[in-house]
């Protein structure tokens, strides 16, 4: 692409924020307007997006495209940097999709206290900071997004939720405040420790491409060990790992339907990108000593998360708790530290927003109708509202990774990967992990299954049986779910799309180089000690480099 | 390419790659259940039919085209039959222009897509197969048919999707294709009227589907992919009355215990994809057969495999909810859960026979665990097939018993037999289910004790039907059974220690257990026959008069299959049987099935056997003769409608009553599952996780907050409040209270005070100065 | 040596004042003393100046002379406004001023 179209990312950013403006400037009464202005800003938003995925130059997604960059701060050498690769894209894609289809919902289903113009302005809010993550090239830059998608997420929580909101919305935001501060030391450390000259950068940058193309390469093992720990928490709170989980369950049970979808779709992948984009790219030497612990975190969580699923009586806690399960695949792809296992990650991660997030809009619906979701009470929904039962059934076979739907190039080619990790790793833990692994995909198959025959088997329980208000798929519903489940159908079939688009930008990655020359890759190194001396060697040509 | 006739005499001399439209095209079959089950899900409930046409048109076009499929196949393994005739002369011609029609000897012609990684490899490798040339058997191998195109790529893997159609596709396709026919005719009268007759039809299509594309995979990712699919097929046909609750735990139940095999299958998948380094099925058989592959690897790939199998085809112990799978309406019993689903495990073993001939070590051993799985599965299920009163879970313990079979037989070696007896049982047991589902039709139950008896009478076609498959089920000769069951009892070897026969290893256990539960077999399948079809009418037609046969779309099926029960065993009519030497027409279905090809272990062929083959059946006709002595003979004598003895075995021997109870108990192994581990894992051990995670982390964090909040007072208040504000604060108070004293004291208004103060002030000034300076 | 001397009669007439002004109870009789200390300053700036042959202690003296004047002055009236409002000049009972 020749012609610049560097404000492409600028405008799909900041478009929403813009929208939000105009959405808060609309007096309360005008409801119509604050709906279309709304609707339309992401409508437009995704439009853009539409156009840059046929824009993209795929063949090329190893590369950075429509960058944008100017200066910013100048005093810390923080850049206005924003573009978009083979491993950002599906990500971005992913958001612009779900924000439409949540707004969308929303009409039919406005939260009480009925406020549009607020929910919907901090919808939009969220779609900013939400696409802003994914596309920001700069710690610090990529720090504020990363932060601006907590409020509008905390006040949702706080304003809509149910009955124990406070609590949970305190708990989601101090949580993740937490880990966010022990990421922006780390920041900070890279700031300081790294060395931007090797690759040509001022001395002190914040620059991802320049940290991941080498900067970070001559830091000391034990400060690269720390500064992983810190992004560890950081961005393990998000994801959220195991033992940092306990926020999910209560935010997702808590929060509104939208709420819920969002964060289960979108929000989540906000950690396990920043493991991708910025952990792991930068600190490799870190990331090998670490991955086994990942993997182990991980499983627990598959297992864990599984097991919680089987102890729950809310349904919608239920499939929070799912997400738990669901991102340990995610992160066990990521633990290996090959091409192949970050892929089946990146993947996981767009089946766990469409799937995930699918189910969370039919909890959201039977709520709507039942006024509960304990699943002690429901039961009958094939018979009260057949099609909203069968939807509820395909997610939940999506969900358990059923081949032939999106769940499953998530979850197998996870598991496929852990048999054989990057080479510096031990190769007999992972395969341990991988056997839990797949007994995790039986307890997956359990608690859904179970959760499948308590709410949509059987006959209705009778203080349902008659009830007017249980009716099927409205139309708003319709047009809100058709994309989803048209989606996970799509990528079940034919998966390859999106691993295509990503398997450049991860394999880029995944190599140390300095400045794209690669030098030795340290990551295929067989074993543990021989790896502690590659990386000494890299950090030995990294240092020469400096000026 | 590797000059093929140098290796001659390690493998097939030859290779022709194998060719034809509708081999080429088979990608067709599944692709019509598949537009079927759209088209149902969207427009059927608007047909006339509801959606049945669909069904039942596609199927039957898929049908047709597996028919001409097989013709193909049996045109080219002629072609290979012939070519070794005319071998020598062609040696000089191999590679000319001329030998660019079907059947050519190593073109290079890439029918495939076979650009992709590894795969030359597969093609150039001929090495080891068939130790010799043996009756039947054509030393010309025959490159299986395949097409394929990439699916997906990841980390520099290409993935691919595909159809590989070799003999064992070809006559699997006949068979998913035809049963499922007979299946869907059947189903538009038996469930005429039911609440979700659209579903119905539109989850068999889907099921046809997505067997055929299993059938159909080129490589073990797409097998799993229709393994899994087909599961869930089953879960939903199972609970296709999901209004009530033991259908839909049962539904449940088996798809949970498959999940629980699947593990294994997912390993052990995972496992030979990295050590073979692809999925196509050719190459990790050929990887396996010539070594590339380490024999432990092996082994732990085949018993992850095998725990698939056990789930899948329903072996002791990941069985038992095959039973319970019954729950679902008859025909799907019929079709899934009898002649197709369940033998996917079966087939997948054959697919991948190498692997398990390598990792098992079949030949030259005498234990192996597909064996011993096998074999435990055919009598103990066997066993309990004799205390079920459903008539439906009599005959879905025979199916488990039966499968053992077949799981023996290609645990011992036997692969033809194996394949042969998943052939014959596919039709009879099929003939089996839809004759029950008949009865029940017109007695609206399965309870033999209760709602049978005297059946023959108001139902005579499905009677003879019913009594043509149980002949071919007992393998009493000469029917389908007889000839499958006696290959595999040759397969064993174990007969020839007493003289004759050879097999690939000597699995005298495996004979034995086959014997008895040939026996067995014919014992519970006349019990069957008794509450069924004789003594009198012992149910309750709520004033509907006598029950009655049912209607034409009914009967024909089971007459085909009766048909196809008592014809089928011919098909491999064993060679040198009767007359003593090779003929055209004899060994057809090894002949045509079993692959001549590299991807093939070089298994031995036992001889059939005169003696091996009357005593079986000797021991056949004891077991029909002793229950029929005990049912016709002394149950009949008490009464006409009596069911059993009323002063029987158990109520004599505390022994024989321990071993019912056992029996009637499933040995406990439900009990295992689902009270121990399900609830175990759903209640006790899901519940302490939970608790753990609300007692333990999430408490940690609340205390964390908590403890935080409780600090911040304390800073707040003690240290704060106290201590910080409180020098602050001290120093004011220091400043006033200074002041307030020396304002009391100094400051009283005195002028004498005053002028004492400035004069004693200027004295000490003043003597500073003179000290000072 | 005269100087000692006239050193002797101002500390005298120093400590008379002092004493005055210390023990004294009456007002006048304290702007007296004071008058009497200023002049024992004056005896000193004399003797000094005349001892050295410098004129600035004659011009001090000169000075402190005139301020002792108008400080009497000043000092007289606010004793007679004392005495006016109060009917005593007695020092120990004028307290108001205390803080």
């Amino acid at each position: 692409m020749e012609y610049d179209n560097n404000w492409l990312l600028s405008l799909m950013v900041f478009l929403p924020l813009i929208g939000a403006a105009v959405v808060m400037l609309i007096p309360k009464a005008q409801e119509e307007l604050v709906k279309a202005v709304a609707l339309g800003t992401t409508l437009v938003t995704a439009a853009l997006g539409v156009f840059m995925l046929f824009d993209f130059d795929y063949g090329k997604s190893g590369d950075l495209q429509y960058v944008v960059d100017k200066e910013w701060i100048n005093v810390i050498n923080s850049r206005y940097i924003l573009g978009v690769d083979g491993m950002s894209l599906p990500l971005i894609a992913l958001t612009l999709l779900i924000v439409p289809l949540c707004l969308v919902y929303t009409f039919g289903h406005f939260p009480e206290p009925r406020n549009p113009k607020a929910i919907l302005a901090l919808i939009l809010i969220l779609e900013t900071g939400m696409i802003g993550t994914f596309a920001s090239q700069d710690l610090i830059l990529f720090f504020v997004f990363f932060e601006v998608v907590l409020l509008p997420m905390f006040f949702m929580i706080a304003v809509w939720g149910g009955d124990d909101r406070r609590y949970a919305s305190l708990k989601f935001f101090l949580y993740t405040m937490f880990g966010s501060a022990l990421m922006l030391v780390s920041f900070l450390a890279l700031y300081f420790l790294a060395d931007g000259s090797i690759v040509g950068d001022q001395a002190n940058t914040f620059s991802i491409v320049s940290l991941s193309e080498g900067a970070s390469l001559g830091i000391s093992r034990s400060a690269q060990l720390w500064i992983f720990a810190g992004m560890f928490v950081g961005f393990g709170v998000k994801v959220p790992m195991f033992p940092f989980h306990t926020w999910l369950p209560d935010a997702h049970t808590q929060a509104p339907t939208v709420g819920s979808v969002i964060l289960a779709a979108v929000l989540l992948k906000l950690g396990t990108y920043g493991f991708i984009r910025i952990a792991i790219p930068m600190l490799p030497e870190a990331a090998s000593a670490w991955a086994p612990f990942i993997g182990l975190l991980a499983v627990i969580g598959i297992i864990y998360g599984a097991l919680g699923c089987l102890a729950q009586r809310d349904m919608k806690r239920l499939i929070a708790f799912s997400s738990v399960a669901h991102m340990g695949f995610v992160m066990l792809g990521i633990s290996t530290l090959t091409d192949f296992g970050i892929n089946a990650a990146i993947f996981g991660m767009v089946a766990h927003g469409l799937i995930t997030g699918m189910l969370f809009f039919i909890a959201g619906s039977m709520k709507d109708r039942y006024h509960t979701l304990d699943m002690g009470r429901l039961g009958g929904l094939l018979v009260s509202a057949p099609r909203l039962g069968w939807i509820l059934g395909f997610s939940a076979m999506a969900s358990l990774g059923l081949p032939g739907l999106a769940g499953f190039w998530g979850e197998f080619p996870a598991i496929l990967a852990s048999y054989n990790p990057a080479s510096i790793l031990p190769e007999s833990t992972f395969r341990g992990y991988m056997v839990v692994a797949a007994l995790g995909t039986v307890l997956a198959a359990g608690y859904l299954l179970w959760m499948l025959q308590k709410t949509a088997m059987g006959n209705p329980k009778e203080e349902f049986a008659d009830n007017e208000e249980i009716t099927d798929v409205k139309k708003h519903e319709w047009i809100a779910w058709a994309p989803i489940l048209a989606l996970i159908l799509l990528f079940g079939l034919y998966p390859r799309p999106i691993f295509t688009t990503t398997d450049d930008a991860v394999v880029k990655s995944l190599t140390v180089d300095i400045q794209g020359e690669e030098i030795e890759n340290c990551l295929e190194v067989e074993g543990a000690d021989l790896g502690k001396e590659c990386f000494a060697n890299v950090r030995e040509t990294a240092e020469s480099m400096k000026e | 390419m590797v000059a093929l006739s140098a290796l001659a005499g390690e493998g097939p001399t030859s290779l022709i790659q194998a060719g034809g439209w509708f081999l080429e095209k088979a990608w067709i079959i599944p692709a019509l259940p598949a537009i079927s089950f759209v088209l149902i899900l969207f427009f059927g409930k608007r047909m006339k039919y509801k959606g049945a046409e669909f069904g039942i048109i596609s199927i039957a076009v898929a049908f047709i085209f597996a028919i001409c499929c097989v013709g193909q196949w049996i045109g080219q393994v002629n072609n290979a039959d012939s070519y070794t005739e005319k071998q020598q002369y062609h040696d000089e011609e191999k590679h000319s222009d001329k030998a660019a029609h079907e059947g050519i000897l190593n073109e290079e012609i890439q029918r495939t897509s076979f650009n992709e990684l590894g795969v030359a490899s597969s093609e150039e490798i001929v090495v080891s197969a068939l130790a010799e040339e043996k009756d039947g058997y054509s030393s010309v191998g025959i490159k299986p048919v395949i097409e394929r195109f990439t699916w997906w790529e990841s980390g520099g893997r290409s993935f691919q999707v595909g159809i590989m159609v070799d003999g064992l596709a070809v006559m699997m396709l006949f068979v998913v294709t035809a049963i499922s026919l007979l299946v869907h005719i059947y189903s538009t009268e038996y469930v005429a009227g039911d609440r979700r007759y659209t579903h119905y039809f539109a989850f068999l299509s889907l099921f046809s589907a997505s067997m055929l594309f299993f059938v159909l995979s080129e490589n073990i990712l797409q097998t799993i992919v229709g393994w899994e699919l087909v599961g869930v097929c089953s879960f939903a046909l199972i609970g296709h009355w999901w209004e009530e609750k033991p259908n839909s735990d049962a539904a449940l139940k088996a798809f949970l215990t498959n999940r629980v095999g699947d593990m294994g299958l997912l390993v052990g998948m995972i496992v030979l994809f990295w050590s073979a380094g692809s999925w196509s099925i050719v190459d990790i058989n050929n990887a396996a057969i010539n070594n590339e592959i380490g024999q432990s690897t092996l082994l732990i790939a085949s018993l992850c495999l095998t725990a698939a199998v056990m789930s899948k085809s329903g072996q002791f112990i990941l069985h038992t909810w095959l039973p319970d799978a019954m729950a679902g309406p008859t025909p799907v019993s019929a079709l899934i859960h009898a002649a197709t689903m369940v033998v996917a495990g079966i087939y997948m073993v054959a697919r991948l026979y190498g692997v398990f001939f390598e990792g098992f070590d079949i030949a030259g051993s005498s234990f192996n665990v597909l064996a011993l799985v096998g074999s435990v599965t055919l009598v103990g299920a066997g066993l309990l097939a004799f205390v079920q009163d459903d008539i439906k879970k009599v005959l879905a313990y025979s199916t488990v018993s039966q499968l053992g079979y077949m799981v023996m037989a290609l645990g011992v070696g036997a692969w033809t037999a194996a394949v042969f007896h998943l052939f014959t049982h596919a039709f009879f047991k099929a003939g089996l289910f839809l004759g029950a589902g008949s009865v029940s039709h017109s007695v609206h139950s399965f309870d033999m004790k209760k709602s049978m008896g005297g059946m023959r009478k108001f139902m005579p076609t499905t009677y003879k039907t019913f009594i043509v498959c149980t002949i071919a089920l007992m393998g009493l000769p000469p029917l389908a059974g007889f000839w499958s069951k006696d290959e595999i009892l040759v397969g064993t070897g174990g007969w020839g220690l007493f003289g004759g026969t050879g097999g690939n290893g000597t699995y005298v256990f495996a004979l034995v257990m086959g014997i008895i539960g040939a026996a067995l077999t014919c014992a519970y399948m006349t019990r069957v026959i008794y509450l069924t079809f004789f003594g009198e009418f012992r149910g309750d037609t709520h004033g509907h008069g006598d029950p009655h046969e049912s209607g034409k779309r009914i009967t024909i099926p089971l007459v085909i299959l009766a048909v196809m029960a008592t014809g089928a065993g011919f098909l491999n009519f064993p060679v040198g049987f009767l007359t003593g030497s090779k003929a055209g027409w004899q060994e057809r279905f090894g002949h045509y099935v079993e692959p001549v090809a590299t991807y093939f272990p070089p298994i031995a062929h036992g001889t059939p056997s005169w003696s091996l083959a009357i005593f079986s059946t000797v021991v056949a006709i004891i077991g029909v003769s002793a229950a029929g002595y005990y049912f016709f003979v002394k149950v009949n004598a008490q009464s006409p409608a009596a069911t059993e003895l009323t002063n029987g075995l158990t109520e004599k021997s505390k022994v024989a009553k321990a071993g019912h109870t056992l029996l009637k108990q499933k040995y406990y192994l439900d009990h295992l599952y689902t009270d121990i581990i399900a609830n175990g894992t759903k209640g006790p051990v899901a519940d302490a996780t939970y608790w753990t995670n609300q007692k333990g982390i999430d408490e940690a964090v609340n205390q964390v907050g908590k403890q935080t909040a409780r600090a911040a007072t304390f800073v707040y208040e003690k240290i704060d409040q106290n201590m910080v504000d409180g020098v602050v604060n001290l120093s004011g108070k220091a400043s006033e209270g200074l002041g307030e004293t020396t304002r009391t004291i100094i400051q009283r208004g005195k002028i004498h005070q005053y002028a004492a103060i400035m004069f004693a002030a200027t004295t000490i000034l003043a003597g500073l100065l003179i000290v000072f300076v | 040596m005269l100087l000692v001397q006239f050193l002797l009669l101002s500390s005298v007439l120093f400590c008379i004042g002092i004493y005055g002004v210390l023990a004294r109870k009456n007002g006048v009789m304290v702007l007296m003393s004071i008058e009497l200390i200023l002049n024992a300053v004056n005896i000193n700036l004399v003797a000094f100046g005349t001892m050295t042959n410098n004129i600035a202690g004659e011009v001090f003296a000169l000075f402190v002379i005139a301020i002792a004047a108008a400080e009497v002055g000043v000092g007289l009236a606010i004793v007679l406004l004392i005495f006016r409002n109060r009917s005593s000049v007695d020092l120990s009972s004028i307290d108001s001023m205390k803080g």
